[in-house]
C-alpha cells in the first residue's frame, strides 16, 4: 500500500502562509457570523443607544430627579421637559435616564450573579463522577419547582429592613433584588453548564490533556470552559432580559425601589393610577422596558447562531 | 528478548451500565477480559481487531485514561496502577498517546503553538518564553510543518497535518512509549502512507517504542514487528507481523486476513465469511469466546473451557483448543 505512494516527510502545505491580516480566532469567526445577523447587529445599535445615554445623559440633562414643580404638574411632553413630568411635577427624562441605571445595573448585576452560579455548580455536578452530580442536579430541580413570585415577595419582606438599615436604602433593595433575582435564575445555566461538561469532558482533546497530566482544574479552565460557553452567552442575555422585567415587577408590586429612587419598574408603578390623565408618564418606562428587553433578545438570538459553530452563514 | 519496556499483565476492565439509584442493573460490559502482552524497547506492537474488541480500551487503560478493573501494567519496572497521582504525572513524561480522530482531538479554541506547548507549561518544561517558543518550532519542523503554523488555530489544518500537530503534543515530552490509537483510521489513504512514514522515521530517529491499535489489517503488516489480534476482549493470536500473515493459526485470524483487498485481479484467495454478528460483550459466548462463529469448532469443548494463549512456535501465541 505504502510502496506506490509517493510519501513526503513534510505535510501538505495546501494552507500556504497567508499574511497575518487573514488570520481568523474561533471568537473572531463568531463576530464575523453575528455581523450577518440583521436584526441582532441592528438590536446592538439601540441597546448602545439606550445604555450610552442612560450613561452619559444625566451629564448633559442636568434636571435634578427630585425638583418638585407644581404648577407643571402631569404635563404632556415639551421643550422644557421633554418626557412631562409626573405627579410632583418632576422632570420624567431625568427620573428615567436615572431609573434606567438601575434597572440596568440590576438586571446585569443580576445576570452576573445567576451566571456565576449557575457556572459553578454546572461544572461541578458536571465533572463529579460521584454522589456530588446527582445531589447538585436535585438541589437544581428543586429551585426550578419553587414558585417564584411568592417566594421573592417573602424574602424581601423578610430581610429588607435588616438591609437597610446595613447598607443603607438604596444599597439595601440593589443588593437584595440582585440576589433574589439572580439566586432564583441560576438554574438553566446550572443544568446548561452540566450538559455541556459531560459532553466535553469525554472529548478527546480533554483526554489528551489528561494524558499530559494536566490537573483536573486545568482540564476545566484551559480546555472544557471555554468550549462550553457559547450557550451560556446566549443564557446570559436571556437572564439580563428576564432580571429587568423581575426588577419591574418587583417594583410595580411596590416591592422593589422606594419611590424616591427611581427605576424603570418604579416609574410605571407611580404612573399606573394617571394612566387616563397623563398616559406619557408610564408610556416611556413601558417602552423602554419593551425595547431593551426585545433587543437583548434579539441579541441573544444572534448570537446562539454565531456561537454555534455547526452554523455556516 | 530484552527485557520490557512495558508489561501489561491480566488487564480486565468492565464498564457498569445503568447503575442508577432506583433502577438497579447489574449488566456489564467485558471490554478487556484478561489481556498479557509485553512489548520491549523501540518495538511495534500491532494490536488489530473489530470494532468493540476492547483495543482503545486497552490502551486508554495503560495511561489510566480509563481505571482498569483488574490487573496490572507495568513500565519500565515500576507498576503503573499502583502510582500515586504525582508519580502518575512524572510517569505522564514517558507515556503520550495519539488519537484517531484529528478534529476532535485538537482543542478549536487554541492555537498550535500551546496545543503542542502545553506540557512544556504542565511540566514546567521551559524555563523562558524565547525556549518554549524554540521547542514549539523546533517540535513543528520535527514533524513537517513549518514555525509559522504556531499561531494557526486548529480549523485552519488538513486532517493529515492536524495529525502531526497531535503527533508533536505526543513528542513534547520527550516520551519512550507512545500509544497510537487508530492514527491513520480517519485518513485519506494517501495521508495515512505519510503519517505512518513520519512515524517510522520518528521511531529510527527518537528510538521510540509504539503500541499501534487499529483495524486495517496492511497498515499494522507495514509498520509492526509483532501484532496481536484481538477478539471480544481477549487476544486470540499473537505473533511477529510475518508470522502472522504467512502462517495465521486461530481461525479468527484465518478470517481476517482473507477479508484483506489483494491489488491483484488474478489472485484469487478464498474468502472465509464468518457468519452472524460480533456477539455483545455485556454478554460474551462461554468457554472460547470465538466458538459461535467458528468454522473449525468442537462442541462441547469450545464452548466450555476457555482456551489459553500458548505458545506453539518460538514466538508465536495462540488461543485455540485445535490449533495449539
Amino acid at each position: 500500500m505504502v510502496g506506490s505512494i509517493p510519501a513526503s516527510a513534510t505535510a501538505e502545505l495546501s494552507a500556504a502562509p497567508r499574511s497575518k491580516a487573514k488570520q481568523f480566532s474561533p471568537w473572531l469567526d463568531a463576530w464575523r457570523r453575528f455581523r450577518r445577523h440583521r436584526l441582532a447587529l441592528v438590536s446592538t445599535v439601540v441597546l448602545s443607544a439606550i445604555v450610552l445615554s442612560v450613561l452619559f445623559m444625566p451629564f448633559v440633562w442636568s434636571v435634578p430627579i427630585n425638583e418638585i414643580d407644581f404648577t407643571a404638574r402631569l404635563k404632556g411632553p415639551s421643550p422644557a421637559h421633554p418626557f412631562g413630568t409626573d405627579d410632583l411635577g418632576q422632570d420624567l427624562l431625568s427620573r428615567m435616564l436615572y431609573g434606567g441605571r438601575i434597572s440596568l445595573a440590576v438586571a446585569f448585576a443580576a445576570m452576573v450573579v445567576a451566571i456565576v452560579v449557575g457556572t459553578i455548580i454546572g461544572a461541578i455536578a458536571g465533572m463529579s463522577r460521584g454522589w456530588v452530580g446527582p445531589a447538585l442536579m436535585w438541589l437544581t430541580d428543586l429551585f426550578l419547582s419553587l414558585p417564584p413570585l411568592p417566594l421573592l415577595l417573602l424574602v424581601i419582606y423578610l430581610f429588607r429592613d435588616s438591609l437597610k438599615s446595613v447598607f443603607g436604602p438604596e444599597g439595601g433593595v440593589f443588593i437584595l433584588i440582585v440576589l433574589v433575582v439572580g439566586g432564583l435564575r441560576w438554574m438553566p445555566a446550572a443544568r446548561l453548564v452540566r450538559a455541556q461538561f459531560l459532553s466535553l469532558r469525554e472529548k478527546e482533546f480533554v483526554e489528551a490533556a489528561r494524558a499530559l497530566g494536566a490537573s483536573r482544574l486545568r482540564q476545566v479552565i484551559r480546555h472544557i470552559l471555554p468550549n462550553a460557553l457559547g450557550p451560556v452567552i446566549v443564557a446570559a442575555t436571556v437572564d439580563v432580559a428576564a432580571a429587568i422585567i423581575a426588577e419591574s415587577t418587583l417594583s410595580f408590586l411596590g416591592l422593589g425601589f422606594p419611590p424616591d429612587i427611581p427605576s424603570w419598574g418604579r416609574i410605571l408603578f407611580d404612573a399606573k393610577d394617571y394612566l387616563d390623565i397623563a398616559p406619557h408618564w408610564a408610556m416611556f418606562p413601558g417602552v423602554a422596558i419593551f425595547l431593551t428587553v426585545l433587543s437583548i433578545s434579539f441579541i441573544g438570538d444572534g448570537l446562539r447562531d454565531a456561537l454555534d459553530p455547526r452554523k455556516v452563514m | 528478548m530484552s527485557t520490557p519496556l512495558l508489561s501489561v499483565r491480566n488487564l480486565t476492565k468492565q464498564f457498569d451500565i445503568g447503575s442508577g439509584f432506583l433502577l438497579r442493573n447489574d449488566a456489564v460490559v467485558h471490554a478487556v477480559d484478561g489481556v498479557s502482552f509485553s512489548i520491549p524497547p523501540g518495538e511495534t506492537l500491532g494490536l488489530v481487531g473489530e470494532s468493540g474488541s476492547g483495543k482503545s480500551t486497552t490502551g486508554r487503560c495503560i495511561l489510566r485514561l480509563v481505571e482498569p478493573t483488574a490487573g496490572e501494567i507495568w513500565f519500565q519496572g515500576r507498576n503503573v496502577s499502583a502510582l500515586d497521582a504525582r508519580a502518575f504525572r512524572a510517569l505522564c513524561r514517558d507515556m503520550q498517546i495519539i488519537f484517531q480522530d484529528p478534529f476532535a482531538s485538537l482543542n478549536p479554541r487554541m492555537t498550535v503553538g500551546t496545543i503542542i506547548g502545553e506540557a512544556l507549561t504542565i511540566h514546567k518544561l521551559a524555563p523562558s518564553k524565547e525556549a518554549f517558543t524554540d521547542r514549539v518550532v523546533e517540535l513543528l519542523e520535527t514533524v513537517g510543518l513549518q514555525a509559522d503554523h504556531m499561531h494557526r488555530y486548529p480549523h485552519e489544518f488538513s486532517g493529515g497535518q492536524r495529525q502531526r500537530i497531535g503527533i508533536a503534543r505526543a513528542l513534547a515530552v520527550e516520551p519512550k512509549l507512545i500509544i497510537c490509537d487508530e492514527p491513520v483510521s480517519a485518513l485519506d489513504v494517501s495521508i495515512q502512507a505519510q503519517v505512518i512514514n513520519l512515524l517510522e522515521d520518528l521511531q529510527g530517529k527518537l528510538g521510540l517504542t509504539y503500541l499501534f491499535i487499529a483495524h486495517d489489517l496492511s497498515v499494522v503488516e507495514h509498520i509492526s514487528h509483532r501484532v496481536a489480534v484481538m477478539y471480544l476482549g481477549r487476544i486470540v493470536e499473537l505473533a511477529s507481523a510475518r508470522d502472522l500473515y504467512v502462517t495465521p493459526l486461530h481461525p479468527y485470524t484465518e478470517a481476517l486476513l482473507s477479508a484483506v483487498p489483494v491489488t491483484d485481479p488474478k489472485a484469487r484467495r478464498k474468502r472465509i465469511v464468518l457468519q452472524g454478528e460480533v456477539p455483545s460483550p455485556i454478554h460474551p459466548p462461554s468457554g472460547c469466546h470465538f466458538h459461535t462463529r467458528c468454522p473449525i469448532r468442537q462442541l462441547p469443548l469450545c464452548a466450555r473451557e476457555a482456551p489459553p494463549l500458548k505458545e506453539t512456535a518460538s514466538g508465536h501465541f495462540v488461543a485455540c483448543h485445535l490449533r495449539s
